[in-house]
């Protein structure tokens, strides 16, 4: 278990080693155990058991070959210990047999990556939306809880209450860590691909200067899926359209603070690196020729991207197609935005207009109504309506990009409005 | 884990008896019925009379309180429920959803208490 005559390791290296152990292999660690204990709770505990058992252990005997493997059998036995007690508990005797068998098993780096399973227990639909976002977080990212809290605008005792909270239901609730079968895959695999989504728009909105950068954590998380779920379309789609709005990122905030929309952006600050890998997949995805609607958005993302600019009657024909897999206001809200950015502001208006019940308090319908005003010649509609706009906006980029079309409604027009740039 | 499905729905949204809906609802009843016991997963299952036979009660200060109706005044009451002996949720929420009440009612899946003495 361990290396023959290492020498004697200081105190410190040894709590680096341990340290960097922890953050690479976290999540790894935790899938494993979790998988076979079916208590998200309990993994963590033994792992952190482990982890405190490792700092003298190491420092005695110096490092074990494999510092990740050492921890998952030390922690499958404290694991162990703990369930003895509670053999009588008929799961319990269930998980305590499957991790005696795998106790046999030798301490190499070759752990098992069940971390799909985790993730799909993280996102399973019986819990809150805001739960899976966060449980994912803090257990396949290694995010701690005042991290997510920041994120969330939560506060630290909230948000551990709320972890805690589907930690225990899924122990109680019998969420199973594990990937679904054929007939509940396609709605299971979106409830995790949208979360993931949501992951990437908070990070999005907040911006790359936050301690953790939500954006790079949903990119690594759909790329993990990606490796461990190969060749699956939708998950191709959802890492394109991932990619290919992140690659605008650096460019979606003009220097004067404002937010700009894809087509009025300095191309030059694009991410060429991500556009090619995004388009890159998306092709990979298309050729399996099983559409759905994270390969649509993926493609409209790439359309406001076209030379020299947005491709609208395209974007307007994918959001169409969109609508025919999630027939909501807001994707119809988009689709009238595309209408009118291809030419028709008239019908475009129109269409908007036939949402005001379902959108009123939606700021984007306020927004792409004040814009659509303006291009169809209605000028004082379109200033009481981005007042509005404005007065709801939720960023202070948004408000002051909102503001410019209100001072530009006696100028010429270039675009009417920003539209699904990631928020 | 043994699972109970509640099964809760609003009669003015259930099919009237002797319509085509009514039939296709019973069949739909038998079906998940069978495959329940086909898989060996069913414990026990029962629907209730109407929501106009109920009577409740409480103790108030060690007096009986009986009333008319059922415990909350809501549109959905509780019609009926199964319970069923499955691996995880995802198995129990699978035959939930061979429940056709599910189509116009919603159905309620709840772990039972596990009574083992975990000492």
């Amino acid at each position: 278990m361990t290396n023959p005559a290492p020498g004697p390791t200081s105190a410190i290296a040894i709590a680096c080693e341990l340290d960097r152990v922890m953050r690479a292999d976290r999540g790894r660690l935790i899938s494993a155990l979790a998988a076979g204990l079916r208590d998200l709770s309990l993994a963590e505990e033994v792992l952190q058991e482990a982890a405190v058992s490792a700092l003298t252990h190491w420092g005695r005997s110096g490092l074990p070959v494999s510092p990740a493997g050492w921890l998952l059998q030390v922690a499958r036995r404290k694991a162990i210990d703990r369930l003895r007690g509670a053999a009588r508990d008929t799961r319990k005797a269930q998980a305590l047999t499957l991790l005696r068998a795998q106790d046999d098993a030798p301490d190499s780096d070759d752990i098992p990556d069940q971390r799909l399973r985790l993730i799909f227990a993280c996102c399973h639909p019986a819990l809150e939306p805001k739960s899976r976002i966060a449980l994912t977080l803090r257990t396949v990212c290694g995010l701690t809880t005042p991290e997510i809290a920041r994120a969330f605008l939560d506060t630290e005792t909230t948000m551990g209450q709320r972890i805690s909270r589907a930690k225990a239901k899924i122990a109680a609730a019998g969420i199973p860590f594990a990937v679904p079968e054929a007939d509940q895959w396609p709605a299971r695999l979106k409830t995790v691909l949208t979360t993931i989504y949501l992951i990437f728009t908070t990070g999005y909105v907040a911006g790359p200067e936050e301690p953790r950068d939500l954006c790079r954590e949903a990119e690594y998380l759909m790329r993990l899926i990606d490796r461990l779920h190969p060749e699956d379309a939708e998950v191709e789609g959802a890492l394109a359209m991932m990619l290919l709005t992140a690659a605008r990122r650096a460019a979606r905030i003009a220097p004067d603070g404002a937010s700009l929309p894809p087509a009025d952006q300095d191309r030059h600050l694009w991410d060429v690196v991500r556009i090619s890998e995004g388009r890159a997949v998306l092709a990979r995805a298309v050729a399996r020729r099983q559409p759905g609607p994270f390969q649509i958005k993926a493609a409209i993302a790439d359309c406001q991207m076209a030379d020299p600019a947005p491709d609208w009657p395209q974007i307007a024909a994918l959001y169409a197609a969109l609508y025919r897999h999630e027939p909501t206001s807001v994707v119809a809200l988009n689709a009238a935005v595309a209408m009118a950015e291809a030419g028709d502001p008239a019908r475009g208006l129109a269409m908007v207009e036939s949402l005001a019940t379902d959108l009123a308090d939606y700021q984007p319908w306020h927004a792409a109504r004040a814009a659509l005003l303006a291009a169809t010649d209605a000028r004082d509609e379109a200033a009481i309506a981005y007042g509005t706009a404005i007065a709801l906006a939720p960023t202070s980029a948004e408000a002051q990009f909102l503001q410019h079309r209100l001072h530009a409604l006696n100028a010429p027009q270039s675009g009417y409005c920003r539209i699904d740039d990631g928020d | 884990m043994q699972y109970m499905l509640l099964i809760y729905n609003d009669p003015a949204l259930e099919p009237a008896y002797g319509t085509p809906e009514f039939e296709q609802m019973m069949s739909g009843y038998f079906a998940a019925n069978e495959q329940m016991k086909a898989d060996g997963v069913l414990r026990s299952g029962e629907g209730l009379q109407g929501v106009e036979t109920a009577t409740s009660l409480r103790l108030k200060a060690g007096k009986v309180e009986t009333m008319d109706g059922p415990f909350a005044e809501t549109r959905e009451h509780l019609g009926g429920y199964y319970v069923i002996d499955v691996a995880d949720l995802d198995a129990a929420l699978r035959y939930a959803a061979l429940i056709p009440s599910a189509a116009f009612g919603t159905i309620e899946v709840r772990p039972l208490m596990d009574y083992n003495p975990a000492s």
